[in-house]
């Protein structure tokens, strides 16, 4: 699928070939060279641990039995084991199924939709944030840190949205129409800073975490304006998305779209970008090197700005994909937390398409089951939250995992560290 | 395996010169001596004293001291800030104030003690690179070392730098102090050491005295003989390829680097540029290759106007460029070797077309150009950070010469590159002149401008001082890279 030469050179030889290394350089290159499988299962694994503490810490009747933990251990015990494998069971029974839906299928009591709701969750919630991943994922191998995947996004929502309820069309043009509204608002959000970057070097991650605000704050101001706010309302909510633009479902109570599916072949598509296109080809040479691109002949400017377009454009779509899939309405949370989740996700996922993708079902699957988690053990739809930022953390920093479970590699990274720091 | 059973010994008061290409094991030694990495067998004797040394400061309280190829500096630091960095002067004890004053004091009495001028209150990154490099021997002089070890300290210096620091290190050898001097340039081996050491493939190959002749000491680098002048016919200059008439160019602080220049190079000849670095050539060439705004004159290409084309139409109009600064400018180091052999034709036929790039075409052309320009890697597949100097220098070669060229502009075509590359490169340099193209070779090394040019034109200051054949002697060259002008010596060649 990805046809990257393993880019991982002995770490000593590169410590001491490099001769400068930015920050972003340093930071790729931790990125990469680590084992990126192990290190990700590993962290997932570490992550979950001590969510397992946190849940025994958040609930005061197992920890009330920690205070006699000397006399009676195994009350202490016992309790925490119960509530950590009931949480975390609920966590598999919301995201990927539920043994007991199942085996009433198969008794003939139960009903499919109910044994696939956990599936569909998961991909609904996980649809729109492939498109975020890949668009900070794709910005990250041109160079470019793109923190306005959420602002990209929200633009996406509001032009898809609005070319939604807006313009009458037929079915299935419709929906086109209003897919391609949204990559094109995200794409024009995206070309502002690429532009501001190219022509006056003004830095992304500045200008794009302001267009956030602007973006946000625009949708919160245009969805109280008469012709876009539903007059059968009193809150701040738009017009549905006619059905003809709205992306087709399984039958309810699945909310599972063709989202997913265009996101797989999304994915496919920036996997070909990436290593097959000579755009994907000038992309990540200026990513790595600017200056022997530019010698090479091609235009930095030029290609900053296109990355950007596209990138915006990713995540455009991945706004579109959840308002004419999972919303069908404009509120001022439509787009959620969609763009940031496309930050972490893109690091799980390494800047790898497949691996943003899957990295996505992953995040997808961690909230559907989080859903069943708060219902079922009462434990807070906030300990996903954590869960996804701890497993980000570890991710970031492979080599306190490698320490953490004596990993080969974890002797070299020492070195490396004694090697910079020279007298 | 990087070493093999080596065995060297240093006697006080010598300067000791560890010869070796490139990925030798040069490296890996001297590391070892500084407590970067531990040998797996063997041991270390300082006086007579068998030490374990498990990081550089165990070597340095053993009296070694190393200065690396990549200075270790903190360039928003003064001179003194970074000197004292690791060893800071306190009052009060180890939590107090920084003695910043007795620091100071510490840097101009060690500068002077061994007569190395260093301004302490100078920011390093203000400092050209042969004062940054004294700072690094101070630095390791104040720690009282014994033995100082140099890793390829000429590498990045001019050749006057290179005379400065081959004195200083004769001074400190007076003083008692033992050198170890890394190095693959034979010149400077003969030039200053006391005692050389070969190594080849991490073995100790043969020990040899400064009256050894370069030849051999380059066979025993090498492995086999290798010619290191470089043979050629005389040239058969035809039409006017490129000329260069009234440049002006400004550097990135807007000072005039290039400051008028004219010259001409015809086809199936080389003109070489010789001068001390730092004279304009590179801004010269940048102006010519469209990476870089002339501020007036022109550079035409076979009577097409360059003036104003990016740098991808002047590549495209025939032009191949070997840029000075390899790591840099030259490669890609995480991109394969196969992506670096297509860096600016990833989008021109065979190998893209439109959107799509065609990895086979790829692929197959870098196999044969792996093969045909002998560059020594694992697969056309692996990172090019991964390939000793040479090898990437030979990447950027065959990749520049690997499509018909009008002009070629090789710029310090050889720096960095091993004995055994040079040659190569040299020879593909001369065979590239006699297909008929114009070749246009910026070295700061004399030698290397001498050896490949059919004339010379020696830059200073922004001019081309004069223009002369190579057989002129080499003083009188200097002596206009110094630029000083005699009557006699003018040879305009037009």
């Amino acid at each position: 699928m990805t046809t990257e030469a393993p880019a991982a050179p002995p770490e000593k030889e590169k410590a001491k070939e490099e001769k400068e290394e930015s920050f972003l350089g340093l930071f790729l290159h931790n990125l990469w060279s680590a084992n990126t499988v192990t290190v990700t299962i590993l962290s997932i694994f570490l992550a979950l641990v001590i969510g397992a503490v946190l849940i025994v810490v958040s609930d005061s009747a197992v920890l009330s039995t920690f205070s006699y933990f000397t006399a009676r251990p195994s009350d202490a015990l016992t309790g925490s084991w119960d509530l950590i494998s009931r949480a975390y069971a609920d966590l598999f029974k919301g995201a990927i199924f539920d043994p007991a839906a199942i085996q009433a299928l198969f008794n003939g009591t139960g009903d499919w939709k109910t044994a696939l709701n956990p599936l569909s969750e998961t991909l609904t919630y996980a649809a729109p944030l492939v498109f975020t991943g890949l668009s900070v994922a794709l910005a990250f191998r041109g160079g470019l840190f793109n923190i306005g995947g959420q602002g990209q996004a929200v633009i996406g929502c509001i032009t898809a949205g609005v070319a939604g309820f807006a313009i009458g069309l037929p079915a299935g043009l419709h929906l086109v129409v209003a897919l391609a509204a949204g990559l094109i608002g995200g794409a024009l959000w995206g070309f502002l800073p690429g532009l501001l970057k190219a022509r006056t070097g003004a830095h992304e991650v500045i200008t794009t975490i302001m267009l956030n605000y602007t973006a946000t704050l625009f949708l919160g101001w245009l969805i109280l304006q008469n012709g876009i706010r539903d007059p059968e309302r009193t809150d701040a909510i738009s017009k549905t998305v006619d059905s003809s633009a709205i992306l087709p479902a399984m039958p309810a109570p699945l909310r599972v779209h063709l989202g997913i599916v265009l996101a797989v072949i999304v994915t496919a598509g920036v996997a070909w970008l990436i290593n097959r296109s000579s755009f994907g080809f000038e992309l990540r040479a200026v990513g790595v090197n600017q200056n022997a691109a530019k010698t090479a002949g091609m235009s930095v400017a030029k290609t900053y700005t296109m990355l950007m377009v596209v990138a915006g454009g990713l995540a455009g779509l991945g706004g579109a994909v959840q308002v004419l899939g999972t919303a069908d309405k404009l509120t001022g949370q439509v787009a959620g937390n969609i763009g940031f989740d496309g930050l972490l996700v893109a690091l799980l996922g390494r800047n790898k398409p497949w691996g943003t993708l899957f990295a996505a079902i992953l995040y997808g699957a961690l909230r559907a089951g989080g859903n069943l988690m708060q219902v079922d053990v009462g434990i807070s739809l906030e300990l996903v939250t954590v869960l996804q930022a701890l497993i980000v953390i570890f991710i970031a920093a492979p080599a306190l995992v490698k320490a953490i479970f004596q990993l080969r590699d974890a002797r070299s990274a020492r070195l490396g560290t004694s090697m910079a720091k020279g007298w | 395996m990087a070493n093999d059973h080596i065995d060297i010994t240093v006697e006080p008061g010598e300067v000791h010169a560890l010869l070796g290409e490139n990925g030798a094991g040069k490296s890996t030694l001297m590391n070892q001596l500084y407590g970067l990495l531990q040998p797996d067998e063997g041991e270390i004797l300082v006086d007579g004293e068998a030490k374990v040394f498990r990081s550089p400061r165990d070597a340095i309280s053993a009296g070694i001291g190393m200065v690396h190829q990549h200075f270790m500096l903190v360039p928003v630091f003064t001179v003194a800030e970074n000197i004292a960095l690791g060893a800071e002067e306190t009052r009060g004890g180890p939590l107090g104030w920084l003695d910043r004053r007795r620091n100071r004091r510490d840097v101009l009495e060690t500068s002077k003690r061994y007569g190395l001028p260093v301004d302490p209150d100078a920011l390093v990154e203000n400092l050209p690179v042969g004062a940054q490099q004294r700072v690094e021997i101070v630095k390791a002089l104040t720690r009282d070392v014994d033995l100082l070890i140099l890793d390829e300290p000429t590498a990045v210096l001019t050749p006057q730098e290179t005379d400065e620091l081959l004195s200083v290190m004769r001074s400190l050898a007076e003083t008692g102090k033992s050198i170890v001097f890394i190095t693959h340039k034979l010149r400077e081996v003969k030039a200053i050491a006391d005692r050389i050491t070969v190594i080849r493939r991490g073995r100790t190959v043969g020990t040899a005295t400064p009256d050894t002749s370069e030849d051999e000491l380059a066979a025993l680098m090498v492995g086999r003989d290798v010619s290191l002048e470089v043979t050629k016919t005389p040239a058969d200059p035809g039409r006017e390829v490129l000329k260069v008439s009234g440049l002006v160019v400004d550097d990135d602080r807007g000072v005039r680097v290039v400051d008028g220049v004219d010259l001409v190079v015809r086809s199936g000849e080389v003109l070489g540029i010789a001068g001390v670095q730092g004279n304009g050539q590179t801004e010269l060439v940048e102006a010519i290759m469209g990476l870089r705004l002339a501020r007036a004159g022109k550079v035409e290409l076979e009577d097409a106007d360059l003036a104003g084309r990016s740098t991808k139409q002047v590549l495209g109009a025939g032009v191949g460029y070997i840029p000075e600064d390899r790591s840099l400018d030259g490669v890609v180091k995480d991109f394969t070797v196969a992506e670096n052999l297509v860096l600016d034709l990833y989008d021109r036929e065979p190998f893209g077309s439109g959107l799509k790039l065609n990895l086979k075409a790829i692929a197959d052309s870098a196999a044969e150009r792996v093969s045909q320009f002998d560059i020594r890697t694992p697969s056309p597949q692996s990172t090019v950070g991964t390939l000793s100097g040479g090898n990437q220098q030979k990447v950027v070669v065959a990749r520049e010469m690997s499509r018909p060229l009008k002009l070629l502009i090789a710029s310090q075509p050889t720096r960095g590159v091993d004995v055994g590359s040079i040659e190569f490169i040299h020879n593909q340099i001369i065979h590239e002149r006699d297909v008929g193209t114009a070749v246009l070779v910026v070295s700061s090394e004399l030698d290397e401008v001498v050896g490949l040019a059919d004339r010379i034109a020696v830059m200073y200051r922004g001019r081309i001082l004069a223009t002369v054949s190579p057989d002129m002697p080499r003083e009188e060259i200097g002596l206009l890279m110094a630029g000083i002008t005699g009557d006699t010596q003018e040879e305009d060649s037009e």
